[in-house]
């Protein structure tokens, strides 16, 4: 994999693996972040994947020394706030290029990023932000959220935490599950139940921004995971924990308002997640293909070899072209719930289907061993048709959007 | 009723004898309580199940086809899947232990070994004494057997092997093992030889343990041989035989393979059935969510159809007919199966279905290698189509 | 040594029972997986060792329908040397005493030395057969045995039996009829030779004209009047309101609902 990887640093994009098809979509700028993304991954990534993972060491050293100094843990947030200052666009392709070579490094930077840090970027108060926001884009701090409960998955609004107010505060009770570095964070963005609605009964949900050290805040039960075992999944207790209201994100009651929109964008990185292992499967494939490894070489199946490649190329230029056109969407602050469904939903799908397929080639060659880079991808991409929705779900925000918009009397 | 040891003129039957149906309540019994507990351990330690394999030795697992005479339990090939079958539901890799044994050791025994050979081994591979092992695949040749590098040559009263066998499925375990060598590269598929290799034969080494994605503690490993000195009544069949022996046996073990798959899949949709009836989200047992509904009854489908593919091959091998392409369909729609059922079955369970708190994501793991080994789907696909454009 | 042991139907313990509509006096058993009653298995795994320890053989023995051959061809299978099956439709309906007269029929034309049961049928669970056996055959019984000990000679058992705070211990004239607790020695797996041989092991039937009864005789003595369900256990409830408020509903709870105090 190293050598595809050096290969596209210096090669003009239309030679590269992925095809010319991006070429419309990045502008210079953008070609020469993907090819700094490139040359730090192969420098400071390749080298360490498989290492860590084996270990399931959490990257606290990678992140804090090495990615932090590059703006890496803020990458869409502006200079001001002490990130990179990048577009969107940028952001889901550090992702994509993340998660080629490692994974779990790809969950770990999404979860902070997206979903650490962006509640609190888009909906917390100035002097919340002012106190957070920096350290956490410039990577001194990492930040995680709970959205999940035992029994609230993709039923997300069946949430029990509660948020009782208490003077200028709330007390927070309750359990989030499946958080995505909780255990080495210094922050959790959450939701929690502020009250129930008069007249529906249905509980009023708002969103918290919870510090890591609070009293009454405990991380625990580590995760045992199928894949992304270089990264921390752990359940977050709330015992009596106390909040000031300032801690509170926009107002009482807009809690899952605030995390569905959140969603959107985790989808865009998630989806950019899905699409970097999708690429490492395939780059072991051509790899495979190329040196004649195969066993297939002489008298077998080259055609039906041929046209595997051919067809997870066709997916992933086709899931690429959609993520990274909604992430201009969101760069041009136009509705993409739907787009972000679509991108998520079919980056994820195509993932499965590539990593699956490719392991099918490289057989005995290594597609059985733990540790070959196409196994752990296709261990690592379960998790996308799950986490942050469901595929399931994702159909459902879909066709609720295609119907919706039908109504209207347009079909977007 | 017809029952696939009956009539000639007959058809299949979908029904069991009341001996597969005691075979099946046993093993699915024993399989339940004895080797489920243990399966997630071992997934994790990647240690060779000594213990299960000695109990299923006992139970005469180990030799389910091989002739009372020679101390086998004299069963059918119906019945040895659904051996495979239920063990495999428990754990997969148990269920390709045994089935190494009885599909690629003691199958090709029985079919050519001397009557010397089969009393001086059947007997210890049906009571367990020995476990047995099959190696073909070398780094540079699988599927494409003829690409063999391992050397044989005759020295006096020996046989003399060189060279490496990888993925050596029982490996660790096992005392004996069948290896195939070929006396000159140039000879292709009629210069192949099997052997009969006891492990204490001198240059005999059993190398590096694979560590695997799934089917973990099945022993997987490396064989070295180094001048290796095999006596020359431990040659199996004819010099030059070799290339059949090893075709004719991976018949027999894809219908192993396929009943193995069956078992992972049907695990797969047993522990999501009874999880969706359980889980409760937006007030309702998932079970009623038409997009969970869909995925188990595309599960219970394929299986069925899978299974019938599998019995279908067996009635036919019963019956003394050529069973290769009908093998091959078996095994590969019901490893397609398998990996489909693995994939909807941790989709159904969602994130608690990522950890290892729940075994279907071990079933995830186990399923994709049965679509690799003993012949991925592309050579399924080219013996298929063989058949399809010559039938015999 | 020849041990005979007596083998019973019941419904699968996962079974959800269902009571039929007939004025609820019985079970529906349509549909239903009948298994060997959990105790008789340990009695069956009992009497395979007892044979391993002093020769002999083992004779598996059943009352009921046609399915209860399922439960004798897994006693054979797992090494019982013979079986025999009472089926007649005129014990339909007929009580313990009818059973066990029927049973002690049987066991009269059988060699015996050791009669074994299982303490109760796990499905009406009135563990009164065995002793009724034993009365009508004049053997001596002893029951819920934890352990049994055969002496040399093939003559007597010592058989032990848990009791509060202690052990109980027996001496026992052979023939007996012993009936088993619950055992640690689960009943063995059938071995594939098990199940091949059991195909060739006979299975023998008798009526009740074979055993010389009549089936007005065993007409039942004892009449289920009525079967209904155990009362649903209703959810817990959570007082609200301060410690004083909650304790003073709690005591009119008590009071007029629980009518405990």
């Amino acid at each position: 994999m190293p050598d595809i990887l050096q290969k596209a640093i210096t090669q003009p994009p239309e030679a590269s693996p992925e095809g010319g098809h991006t070429q419309v979509l990045l502008d210079a700028e953008h070609l020469a972040f993907r090819a700094e993304l490139r040359a730090f991954v192969l420098r400071e990534v390749v080298p360490i994947a498989e290492d860590y993972e084996r270990a399931e060491r959490f990257p606290s050293d990678l992140l804090k020394e090495k990615m932090a100094p590059q703006g890496y843990l803020g990458i869409p947030y502006p200079k001001e706030w002490g990130g990179r200052g990048l577009d969107y666009l940028a952001y889901a392709m550090a992702v994509e290029e993340f998660s080629r070579a490692w994974g779990s490094l790809g969950i770990i930077v999404a979860a902070h990023t997206t979903l650490g840090i962006g509640p609190l970027y888009n909906f917390g108060s100035e002097s919340l932000k002012k106190a957070w926001v920096p350290r956490l884009a410039q990577g001194e701090i990492i930040g995680s959220y709970g959205l999940t409960e035992p029994q609230a998955g993709s039923d997300s609004g069946a949430t029990h935490t509660t948020a009782r107010r208490d003077g200028d505060g709330y007390i927070l009770n309750g359990t989030k599950v499946f958080c995505t570095n909780a255990t080495h964070a210094a922050s959790t963005t959450l939701t929690a139940v502020t009250g129930k609605d008069a007249e529906s009964g249905r509980s009023r949900i708002s969103a918290f921004f919870v510090p890591r050290d609070t009293p009454g805040v405990m991380v625990t039960k580590h995760e045992d995971k199928l894949g992304l075992r270089g990264s921390d999944t752990s359940t977050v207790i709330l015992e009596d924990a106390r909040v000031s209201e300032h801690n509170m994100l926009g107002r009482e009651g807009e809690g899952f308002k605030i995390f569905m929109q959140t969603l959107d964008n985790g989808r865009i990185s998630i989806g950019a997640m899905a699409l970097g292992l999708a690429q490492c499967a395939l780059d072991e494939g051509l790899a495979y293909a190329h040196n004649g490894l195969g066993l297939f070489k002489s008298l077998f199946a080259e055609q039906e070899t041929l046209a595997l490649l051919a067809d997870i190329a066709t997916d992933i230029s086709a899931a690429r072209m959609m993520l990274y056109g909604v992430a201009k969407l969101k760069d041009a602050a136009l509705p993409h719930t739907q787009e972000a469904a679509m991108a998520k939903f079919f980056a994820s799908e195509v993932a499965m289907r590539a990593t699956d397929r490719v392991l099918n080639l490289l057989g005995r060659d290594g597609g059985i061993r733990h540790d070959c880079p196409a196994s752990r991808a296709f261990r690592d991409v379960k998790l996308c048709t799950i986490g942050e929705g469901t595929s399931e779900v994702q159909r459902l925000v879909i066709s609720r959007e295609l119907l919706r918009n039908y109504a209207k009397g347009e079909n977007k | 009723m017809m029952t696939l040891s009956e009539t000639a003129v007959a058809g299949p039957s979908f029904e069991l004898t009341e001996e597969q149906r005691m075979l099946q309540d046993m093993v699915r019994d024993f399989a339940t309580s004895t080797l489920a507990p243990r399966a997630a351990a071992y997934d994790r330690s990647c240690e060779f199940p000594h213990d299960n394999v000695k109990e299923m030795a006992e139970l005469g697992l180990l030799g389910v086809t091989v002739p009372d005479t020679y101390g086998g339990a004299g069963m059918d090939t119906l019945a040895y899947t659904i051996v495979i079958e239920e063990i495999a539901k428990a754990c997969a890799s148990t269920a390709v232990i045994a089935a190494v044994q009885n599909s690629l050791v003691n199958f090709p025994l029985m079919k050519f070994g001397t009557e010397e050979q089969k009393k001086k081994y059947l007997p210890k591979l049906a009571s367990g004494e020995l476990i047995g092992a099959y190696s073909l695949t070398e780094p540079g040749s699988g599927s494409d057997a003829v690409a063999m590098q391992t050397r044989v040559r005759k020295e006096g009263n020996k046989y003399i092997l060189n060279g490496t066998k990888v993925f050596v499925t029982n490996a660790t375990g096992a005392e004996l093992f069948i290896v195939y060598a070929t006396l000159d590269p140039e000879l292709k598929s009629k210069g192949v030889c099997a052997f009969i290799i006891e492990k204490n034969y001198p240059g005999f080494s059993v190398g590096r343990h694979e560590e695997m994605m799934g089917v973990r503690a099945s022993g997987t490993s490396e064989l070295i041989l180094d001048n290796c000195e095999v006596p020359l009544e431990n040659l199996l069949g004819t010099e030059g035989e070799g290339f059949k022996i090893a075709l004719a046996t991976l018949d027999v073990g894809r219908l192993g393979i396929a009943a193995q798959a069956i078992g992972i899949a049907q695990a797969c949709l047993d522990y999501s059935l009874g999880y969706a009836q359980e889980r409760k989200q937006f007030g309702k047992a998932i079970a009623t969510f038409q997009l969970i509904q869909n995925k188990l009854v595309e599960m219970a489908v394929n299986i069925d159809a899978a299974r019938m593919l599998l019995w279908r091959a067996a009635w036919l091998r019963e019956r003394g007919q050529n069973f290769t392409k009908e093998a091959s369909m078996a095994k590969l729609f019901a490893s397609e199966t398998a990996m489909k059922a693995g994939i909807e079955a941790v989709q159904v369970l969602g994130g608690y279905g990522y950890t290892k708190d729940y075994p279907v994501e071990r079933y995830f793991r186990d399923a994709k290698i049965t679509q690799i080994y003993e012949g991925t789907a592309e050579v399924q696909k080219i013996v298929i189509a063989r058949h399809l454009t010559n039938p015999a | 040594m020849n041990i005979v042991v007596c083998l019973k139907q019941v419904p699968d313990t996962e079974t959800r029972i269902r009571i039929k509509d007939d004025a609820g006096k019985g079970i529906v058993r349509e549909n239903v997986k009948f298994i060997i009653s959990p105790f008789d298995e340990f009695a069956l795994e009992e009497a395979l060792r007892l044979k391993e320890k002093l020769g002999g053989q083992v004779i598996a023995l059943s009352l009921g329908p046609d399915r209860a051959k399922d439960a004798l061809r897994t006693a054979l299978a797992v090494g019982a040397d013979k079986a025999v099956h009472v089926n007649d439709g005129g014990l339909a309906g007929t009580d313990s005493l009818g059973v066990a007269r029927t049973l002690a029929a049987a066991i009269r034309k059988l060699d015996h030395d050791v009669v074994l049961f299982g303490k109760k049928g796990v499905g009406l669970d009135r563990g009164q057969v065995p002793a009724q056996v034993a009365q009508i055959l004049g053997l001596p019984f002893a029951g819920q045995a934890t352990e049994i000990t055969v002496s040399d000679d093939g003559k007597s058992a010592t058989v032990d039996r848990e009791i509060e705070g202690g052990r109980e211990r027996f001496e026992v004239p052979l023939p007996a009829v012993i009936s088993r607790e619950k055992s640690a020695n689960e009943l063995r797996h059938a071995a594939l030779k098990g199940i091949m041989a059991a195909k060739s092991k006979p299975i023998q039937a008798f009526t009740l004209a074979d055993l010389g009864l009549d089936a007005a005789a065993l007409q039942p003595k004892v009449l289920v009047s009525k079967m209904e369900y155990p009362t649903e256990r209703t959810a817990g409830r959570v007082l609200q309101g301060d410690a004083a408020t909650a304790a003073r509903e709690l005591v009119r709870l008590l009071h007029e609902e629980a009518k405990v105090i």
